[in-house]
């Protein structure tokens, strides 16, 4: 048998404080659905947030119920509903986890925080920077409750972020402002704009040193740590308490640093993980990295919520380059170029791919760049096969291999 | 005074092979038989036969690696290594780096790149569909009524072929009714699996260097060799045994660590 000894990655102790966080969350958000004393906006995860709690909304995001579907492996049950009703098993799995659940009648915010429906949106709110699919999944829910939509529509494969683009962004976000006054019964204030500005770039200043501190040796925190802890920065940001989460966090982790406590024992390897997290095997996955002493210490999909862009003092425009800087609307020689400072600053010793079946915006293997990063940078990189949601598309056996062969051959690279 | 020996088995998905190396590194005996449902036992069956083709009683002083699908199954091993890395290490026995290593195998395919100096460059499986592998010929050759041995001598006097364009084990076999309805020889529709077989083969990676083919499917369907020929420029080799490759390779680094060895 393998002598592989079995344990699990270092447990975080400001966790519970952001489990407490979070139940506050979803707590003040089904009161107001209850009682009706306050608007709710569903917004995707990538903005225009910002916005929405300035015009005086509360703040629901999907993309984060989704998450829970695959998190609690209620999505893979759920999903064929969807399918059902027309919903591809091809396209966005949050989308037909989203709303499978929705047929079905079923959260994980019931397990979860004791709350029986999702929020009913009073007005949906989209980003396509993410991907298409939002619109759609969005659209589902206005034809279903007959409720107001509205959206930014993001350019993609950018190469250089260009004046027109922001100017388009900015003209977009205007746009929407007679649609959410309207909803919201609120007249837009750009000072109160502004504010919750300087939240959200307090805490995203804060995330990117949270998820910094994975350069150090050993590193404090996983990947499997970040996907957890980034929720403060996509549904508190804009809001105090998740500046004062993160402050506690990054004291733990700078005090794991000092003392060189690693998240995972006896650190070896150091893997930079690209595309969606496998929500459903968060445990699995992150138990075998850490038996095999490997530490996935950075990732694209967790960074996904930094906006170094955000500037109160020109807010319009800020919010639409930190949009449009992303990562996920970039083209490939800009995705390089990002990849590659990471994989350098964070002392990477080889590139997992997670090809999504459901989510191809977020795998990007699939135009060739593991074969032109192991050449260029002359280090391994692995594909591997799944979903973000959908277990159907997920072999287990197959990953546990290619992960364990992986590993192997770093090894190998060792002596 | 007593040779010093290593064992190495392979549980994959289809069968399970077990090999016995000598303190050189060669081969003094090996079994192979159907892994079944129970892994286990398949792979204690297949090391008593083993054991007792090379006369040995006790094991005690063997050292065992496992490898293959069933790899943690193997209670008498005494370390496990991934297939990917028991395959490579099994054809650097028999020929030097660099290479690409294609092994077919009853659910998986798998290519490995090797260095000049024997290290891993890299390495793709298939992705979860078995088309391509040992299991789409089983299928088929289900779907025909036709014994699986047959196969490579019926694909190798065919004159022609049908084409399988689907890369789905079940579209194909719907494609191959259609082509028994349309009248296609069986000879012709078999030799047309085969391209199928080197057709996913083909698309899962690039092929440098000499080419080293293992795995059960080639040990008894040799003239996928043939087929695999005609579409690539590189050497084409083939170990004396394709099939325990595998479990060589684990033998192998069972002998490397083996605690009984001083050298």
């Amino acid at each position: 048998m393998s002598d592989r000894q079995k344990q699990s990655r270092r447990q975080i102790a400001a966790t519970s404080q952001m489990k407490k966080l979070m139940v506050a969350h979803f707590l003040e958000i089904d009161e107001a659905r209850k009682t009706g004393k306050q608007k709710v906006a569903w917004c995707t995860s990538v903005g225009p947030a910002e916005l929405l709690h300035a015009m005086g909304f509360l703040v629901y995001y999907p993309e984060n119920h989704g998450a829970l579907l695959g998190a609690t492996r209620m999505a893979t049950d759920v999903i064929p509903l969807a399918n059902a009703v027309g919903y591809s098993p091809d396209i966005c799995s949050y989308l037909t986890a989203d709303v499978g659940a929705y047929l079905k009648g079923v959260t994980p915010l019931t397990k979860a925080y004791g709350i029986q429906n999702i929020p009913k949106a009073d007005i949906l709110v989209y980003n396509t920077n993410q991907c298409r699919d939002v619109q759609d999944w969005f659209s589902f829910y206005a034809r279903e409750w007959d409720v107001p939509i509205v959206g930014i529509h993001t350019h993609r494969n950018i190469r250089e972020v260009e004046d027109f683009h922001i100017a388009d962004l900015v003209s977009q976000m205007k746009s929407m402002i007679p649609t959410l006054e309207q909803v919201s019964g609120n007249r837009f204030d750009i000072d109160r704009l502004r504010e919750v500005l300087d939240l959200s770039l307090q805490c995203t200043k804060l995330w990117r040193r949270v998820l910094e501190c994975g350069a150090a040796k050993p590193a404090p925190l996983t990947f499997f740590d970040a996907t957890i802890h980034m929720a403060p920065a996509v549904i508190l940001r804009g809001k105090p308490e998740a500046i004062e989460y993160y402050k506690l966090l990054i004291a733990e982790l700078e005090d794991r640093i000092k003392t060189k406590e690693g998240a995972v024992p006896g650190e070896r390897h150091r893997l930079y993980w690209d595309g969606m997290p496998v929500w459903g095997k968060l445990r699995e996955l992150s138990d075998q990295f850490c038996q095999l002493r490997t530490n996935v210490v950075a990732s694209t999909y967790c960074n996904s919520w930094i906006f170094d862009a955000f500037d109160p003092k020109e807010p319009f425009e800020s919010m639409a380059r930190a949009y449009t800087e992303l990562f996920i609307v970039r083209d490939e020689s800009f995705k390089e170029w990002y990849m590659d400072n990471w994989i350098e600053n964070f002392s990477i010793d080889g590139v997992i791919f997670h090809d999504a079946k459901t989510c191809p915006n977020n795998s990007n293997n699939r135009y060739s760049m593991p074969q032109r990063m192991a050449k260029r940078l002359g280090l391994p990189t692995l594909v591997l096969h799944g979903d973000l949601n959908d277990l159907r598309c997920y072999s287990e056996e197959q990953t546990r291999t290619n992960i364990e062969a992986f590993v192997e051959q770093l090894d190998q690279k060792d002596g | 005074m007593t040779r010093r020996l290593a064992g190495g088995i392979d549980v994959g998905s289809c069968t399970t092979k077990s090999v016995i190396v000598d303190d050189g590194g060669n081969i003094l005996g090996s079994h192979v038989l159907y892994s079944g449902t129970d892994f286990e036992g398949a792979s204690d069956t297949a090391w008593r036969e083993t054991l007792s083709s090379v006369g040995v009683s006790s094991t005690d002083s063997i050292c065992v690696f496992s490898t293959g699908y069933g790899r943690n199954s193997v209670s008498f091993a005494t370390n496990s290594l991934t297939e990917i890395s028991c395959h490579a290490r099994g054809c650097l026995r028999y020929f030097p780096g660099p290479m690409t290593i294609v092994d077919i195998g009853g659910q998986d395919n798998k290519i490995i790149k090797l260095d000049q100096k024997g290290l891993r460059v890299s390495f793709k499986m298939n992705r979860k569909c078995a088309a391509g592998t040992g299991a789409f010929l089983e299928e088929m050759a289900l779907r025909l009524r036709l014994p699986l041995e047959k196969l490579d001598d019926l694909a190798k006097q065919a004159d022609g072929e049908v084409t399988l364009g689907s890369y789905c084990t079940v579209f194909s076999g719907t494609e191959v009714l259609e082509k028994i309805k349309s009248g296609a020889a069986l000879d012709h529709i078999v030799r047309g699996l085969f391209h199928s077989v080197v057709k996913r083969i083909l698309e899962m990676d690039t092929f440098t260097d000499t080419v080293v083919m293992t795995g059960g499917v080639i040990e008894h369907n040799p003239f996928l060799i043939d087929l695999l020929k005609t579409h690539i420029p590189n050497d084409i080799v083939t170990p004396p045994h394709p099939q325990i490759m595998g479990a060589l390779g684990a033998a192998l680094y069972a002998l490397q660590e083996d605690p009984h060895n001083t050298d």
